[in-house]
């Protein structure tokens, strides 16, 4: 790379949240003209350092110097009008107004005191032209694709003069040939002078574009490299922490499984659900704790949810406890016997005004009722045996649930599942976000679960919690199955390996046409 | 951060300022008790109780159906109207000539029917605003806007004079001093209460008020708990409409519920049971129905206009829900 | 690469089929207009035609106010109330003048409005909430002022003429009227304030990111809806002579409906002015031409099947415009 002086120069940051450390020690250094790639696995502290950087957080301790001069932004709007413009994944623009309106809102031109439209206008399809993009700029935004619409939003950032453009994700909902444009785009960027730093989840995508890549994890940057430096599979085991040799001894709470698999509970075929998945498979036995692994977007949570009738599967087929029954709402797959707990907790799982007993008991209260009166004799009696076993802390059945930190909201939405004594229990991150005490309670009571006849479904970014824990690993990659392993064959390395499988599968997706 | 665990507070011993604020409204409703014991002439006699409690019970019987939809996250513009239609259809009921030849069966469906075909069109409510994902305020809007009408065409705009002491019972019987309306609206304050404490429905709405797709994800039946809801409010404000005409001795399609929409909401809100739903407090809305009519008496009775009482209820609508939201937030 | 090839030309294009919506509107006032001169004989004559617009000249001015609010996703309970109370108070200065009149009745909106704006954006009180009080409180002072009586309007001063006099031929409240949606169109396409009033109500967040003036734009729409509520007022009084602190009463749900029949979204966002005008107009014309179709004598409806038509109406119009809402927001 160049040996100019860097536009941007982040040492040494932190950033603590009551007392917590999010970053630590964190630095970011990108060149003028650079793409600048920057990886690292959920809570590894990327998002915290580009709100650090846009004034959106202020931070605790170290410096950022921009085009030479230590700057301290106050907002995101200040560090726009400095000359770095942000792209967030979901794109913040207003949907139902026209492109030309996205584009200059809030610095309208004017004619005689009213808007002038022809100038803006032309002014926007102008700038939507340096990006080769010609479209009717007066129809709404939302007539237009999430590219073209993620374009727009570029075009908003660069018109403010930006020096430094960051993308936080901006291809996780775009297909191959619209990220494609999106590259193209950055590239002309980067030809005008201008630099990018880009976050993504799909590995492929930075050898594509990226000069440089930084990882990060836990909240430091681990490293710095030239793209052309690193293959995937050690940037993989960059992110989590692994060597891609080595294997680190025992991190989890789980243990060995007790005996043999049982009967199938569940098995799925053929999977497509909308663009995520194209193809997933996989099935799980009773007594079986069966990993789903693959990075952020290829397709675990979708092919979760279609399984439990959240989102039925376009295509494909489903048999539970032996019948194939594809179920079309989540009632119908819990009268069969199914869990799931969901990877986002506050949306999909508490209710956050009621107490930890009705959160409990939400899903078992049809059977706990008489002549529709809810018999609380019986759900006391639940509660505190799934507290008590769960070792829930809580001031009692009766506190909010909202109120409870993270790892006892999710024993609760656990228990909720336990109480009902389902047969398969599909569980998506049931670890994220909580403290590494409870981490290893949850991950000892699963297995503990398993050994007593239920099947689990544990999607989990986390490798050691799918390398150890799981007596069956399945790999998804770009919405596929690419890997079927057994405990004994799952080790970190081949679970990377097929992780990193991507361009195989992409070729298959050309030769099927 | 967003997982912050902030056990101290659920554990912290009472919150005075927290206590207060939860229990505002009845704090209001006692001082203003305890003024007009102190100032009010007359006012400690059966006679000023029992025409406070008459004059609210219409708007408790409503506001209770209304607690129960707001909980779930909607709200019920048409409760007005449909208490017009019950008002127009049970005098039209019991004035027929099969009515006046069977009075015992005419009676008996004067009650029966006009409740529950206005408890029919508050399940359609429910079916318009599911089925087609309306926003509740339009989907009830247009029952607002038609109940009326049907009720005026059902009497062709003309004012029902009646008297009818079977029918009339609900309305002007007493039980043991005790006036009939002043029970139906115990009983429902209690049953509601019960019903939502107590039964799978209870859970449900309040768990589809706090968070649907959870509820959802829960096995909890989304559509089946609304319609459910939006039944009961038109039941509930069928039952206000026949103790309305009753109380009256005539029924005027134009003029029944008018403006009952609003104070129903008006209870509601100053009750405490937040708009945003996933909580419901049956007794709040009973409380708070009773301070704003209190309020109205005492000023009344102390000789300020009724104009002036609007704009006084009008303040302490405000007045309640901002206390409450700090509440929540702080 | 051309972007071009990124693009899904072809039939999904949600906005389009929003903007779909608001023709349709038009296309059912010019068919009932239509229908309405071909089958009876006076309809398009002038007593008619002036009547109307006279009768629903104030309509239109709570519900243009009602379609700004409306845009933000907010909503303004208090105008039927707030033109109630202007009209009191327009009655009372009416023999000092046509413009104290005036300006009375449309101070009594511009402090509702203040009232309501600050109890939304300071006190973060729910719209419908913090209206419905406003609401109360201009019916009370109303009544107040006028003592529970309706107050008659001075004829000694040209005040009247605000709402029976003529120019060119045209009532003046239809003048006014045209006037305030003039104004409307102009603000909301042509100036900032406009373009504001649509992009909070389509994404309060990405226009707090974008810097945009949030709460002063919502501030001033509940202003502006209470101008436009004293305004009627002001019509009110003048045209029948007196000021009526009890009117008013369901204008304010009459003029919601009157909005989302126009195609303007009650989630905010997306709404126009011309077609607010043609929802009011729609709305009123129903009841016309129930009685000229009962002056035909083939039928003999009463005037109450009005409210039923248009509730069936309005519920048509939601049916229909759900699923475009549904499959825009879905793209979105």
């Amino acid at each position: 790379m160049p040996t100019s002086a860097p536009l941007l120069v982040m040492r040494d940051i932190e950033k603590r949240f009551q007392g917590v450390h999010a970053l630590a020690k964190a630095s970011l250094e990108v060149q003028p003209a650079e793409i600048m790639a920057l990886v690292g696995q959920n809570g590894a502290g990327k998002s915290t350092l580009i709100k650090v950087l846009t004034g959106a957080y202020g931070r605790d301790a170290g410096s950022i110097d921009f085009s030479g001069r230590p700057i301290a932004f106050a907002s995101p709007q200040e560090a726009q009008r400095g000359g770095i413009s942000t792209i967030y994944q979901e794109i913040n623009l207003v949907p139902f107004r026209s492109v030309t309106e996205n584009i200059f809102l809030g610095r309208e031109r004017r004619r005689f005191g009213l808007l002038d439209w022809s100038r803006m206008n032309a002014e926007a399809a102008d700038l939507l032209r340096r990006f080769d993009i010609a479209i009717d700029v007066r129809r709404p935004l939302m007539d237009y694709s999430t590219a073209i619409q993620q374009m727009v939003a570029i075009a908003r950032a660069v018109s403010f003069k930006a020096q430094l453009v960051i993308m936080d994700e901006p291809t996780s909902s775009l297909d191959e040939r619209e990220v494609e444009v999106l590259f193209d785009v950055m590239r002309r960027l980067r030809a005008e002078g201008v630099a990018v730093v880009f976050i993504t989840h799909r590995l492929d995508e930075l050898y594509q574009v990226c000069d440089r890549v930084t990882v990060m994890r836990d909240g430091r940057t681990i490293a710095t490299r030239p793209m052309a430096e690193v293959d995937k599979l050690h940037l993989i085991a960059a992110m989590l922490g692994r060597d891609v040799e080595a294997v680190r001894g025992h991190a989890t709470g789980f243990t060995a499984a007790a005996g043999p698999a049982g009967d199938e509970v569940l098995s799925a075929e053929g999977l497509r659900i909308g663009r995520r998945v194209r193809d997933s498979r996989l099935d799980v036995r009773a007594g079986q704790i069966v990993g789903l692994a693959g990075l952020l977007g290829s397709g675990r949570t979708e092919t979760a949810r279609a399984i439990f009738g959240a989102d039925p599967p376009d295509a494909g087929s489903i048999r539970l406890m032996g019948k194939a029954i594809t179920p079309r709402e989540p009632a119908d797959a819990i009268a069969m016997g199914v869990g799931y707990c969901s990877e986002d907790r506050k949306a999909d799982g508490i209710v956050p005004d009621m107490s930890v007993r009705e959160n409990l008991t939400l899903a078992i209260l049809p059977r706990l009722v008489a002549m529709g009166v809810v018999d609380e004799g019986r759900q006391r009696a639940i509660v505190e045996k799934f507290m008590k076993r769960l070792a829930i802390k809580a001031s009692g059945p009766e506190q909010k649930i909202r109120e409870l930190s993270g790892g006892n909201q999710q024993k609760v939405l656990l228990a909720r599942w336990l109480c009902a004594d389902p047969k398969l229990l599909i569980l998506d991150e049931p670890t994220r976000g909580i403290d590494v005490g409870a981490k290893a309670e949850i991950q000892s009571l699963i297995r503990e679960l398993a050994d007593q006849g239920l099947g689990v479904l544990m999607i989990s970014s986390e490798l050691e919690e799918i390398v150890e824990g799981a007596d069956r690993v399945f790999v998804l990659s770009d919405g596929r199955t690419v890997a079927d392993l057994p405990h004994a064959q799952a080790s970190a390395r081949a679970i990377m390996a097929a992780m990193a499988h991507e361009d195989a599968a992409a070729t298959g997706e050309v030769a099927r046409g | 951060m967003a997982d912050a665990p902030s056990l101290t507070r659920g554990r912290a011993g009472p919150d005075v300022a927290a206590f207060f604020r939860r229990y505002a409204a009845l704090a209001a409703l006692i001082v203003l008790l305890a003024f007009n014991f102190a100032v009010t002439p007359h006012f400690v006699s059966l006679q000023t109780l029992n025409v406070n409690l008459t004059q609210v019970a219409t708007i408790v019987i409503v506001s209770v159906g209304m607690t129960l939809v707001i909980a779930t996250g909607g709200i019920d513009l048409s409760v007005g109207s449909l208490m017009a239609i019950a008002g127009a259809l049970a005098p039209l009921i019991f004035l027929s000539p099969f009515g006046v030849a069977h009075p015992a069966l005419g009676d008996l469906l004067a009650f029966v029917l006009p409740v529950a075909v206005v408890g029919l069109l508050g399940a359609f409510n429910g079916w318009f605003i599911t089925r087609f994902q309306v926003q509740p305020i339009v989907g009830t809007l247009v029952m607002f806007i038609a109940g009326r009408g049907i009720g005026q065409v059902l009497t062709n705009g003309n004012l029902q004079v009646f008297h009818n002491p079977t029918f009339q019972f609900i309305g002007l019987g007493r039980v043991l001093g005790v006036p009939f309306q002043v029970i139906v609206m115990l009983v429902i304050v209690g049953l509601a209460a019960w019903t939502v404490r107590r039964t799978l429905f209870g859970r449900h709405i309040l768990a589809v008020g706090g968070n649907e797709r959870a509820a959802r994800l829960a096995g909890v039946p989304v559509a089946r708990v609304k319609r459910w809801v939006y039944a009961i409010s038109g039941l509930c404000a069928g039952l206000a409409g026949l103790v309305v005409v009753s109380i009256n001795s005539s029924s005027d399609a134009n003029l029944v519920g008018l403006g009952m929409e609003l104070d129903a909401i008006a209870a509601v809100a100053v009750g405490g049971t937040p708009f945003t739903g996933g909580q419901a407090s049956v007794i709040g809305t009973l409380i708070g129905a009773l301070l704003i009519q209190l309020l109205r008496y005492t000023l009344l009775a102390n000789g300020v206009p009724d104009a002036a009482a609007l704009v006084v209820k009008g303040v302490i609508i405000a007045g309640a829900v901002w206390s409450q939201q700090r509440g929540r937030t702080a | 690469m051309s972007l071009e090839s990124a693009v899904p030309a072809g039939p999904a294009r949600p906005g389009a089929i929003a903007w779909a919506a608001q023709q349709r509107v038009l296309i059912a006032l010019a068919a009932l207009i239509a229908f309405g001169a071909l089958r009876y004989d006076h309809f398009l004559g002038a007593y008619n035609v002036l009547s109307v617009l006279r009768y629903n000249s104030m309509f239109a001015l709570t519900s243009l106010g009602m379609a700004f609010v409306i845009m933000t996703a907010g909503i303004d309970l208090s105008v039927g109330t707030t033109a109630a109370c202007a009209s009191v108070v327009s009655a009372l200065l009416s023999s000092y003048g046509l413009v104290p009149g005036l300006l009375g009745g449309l101070g009594v909106g511009v402090a509702v409005g203040a009232i309501n704006g600050f109890m939304v954006t300071r006190m973060r009180i729910l719209p419908f909430i913090a209206t419905l009080a406003g609401m109360l409180m201009a019916s009370g002072t109303g009544l107040l002022l006028a003592h529970n009586q309706s107050v008659s309007v001075s004829y000694d001063t040209a005040f009247i003429w605000l709402g029976q006099g003529d120019v060119l031929g045209f009532p003046v409240p239809a003048w006014i009227a045209l006037a305030a949606y003039v104004y409307g169109s102009v603000v909301l396409n042509f100036t900032s304030f406009g373009r504001y009033v649509l992009a909070v109500g389509g994404g309060e967040d990405a226009s707090r990111l974008m810097g945009l003036p949030v709460d002063r734009v919502v501030f001033w729409t509940y202003v502006q809806s209470g101008v436009f509520a004293g305004l009627a007022g002001v019509i009110l009084a003048a045209q029948f002579g007196a000021g009526q602190p009890a009117e008013g009463v369901g204008w304010e749900l009459f003029s919601i409906a009157a909005v989302v029949v126009g195609g303007t979204l009650l989630t905010g966002g997306v709404g126009s002015v011309a077609t607010t005008l043609a929802g009011v107009l729609l709305l009123g014309l129903i009841f016309n031409v129930l009685n000229f179709e009962n002056g035909l004598g083939w039928i003999s409806l009463s005037a109450y099947w009005q409210s039923v038509v248009r509730g069936v109406f309005l519920m048509a119009v939601v049916m229909a415009g759900s699923g475009a809402a549904r499959r825009a927001l879905r793209t979105a």
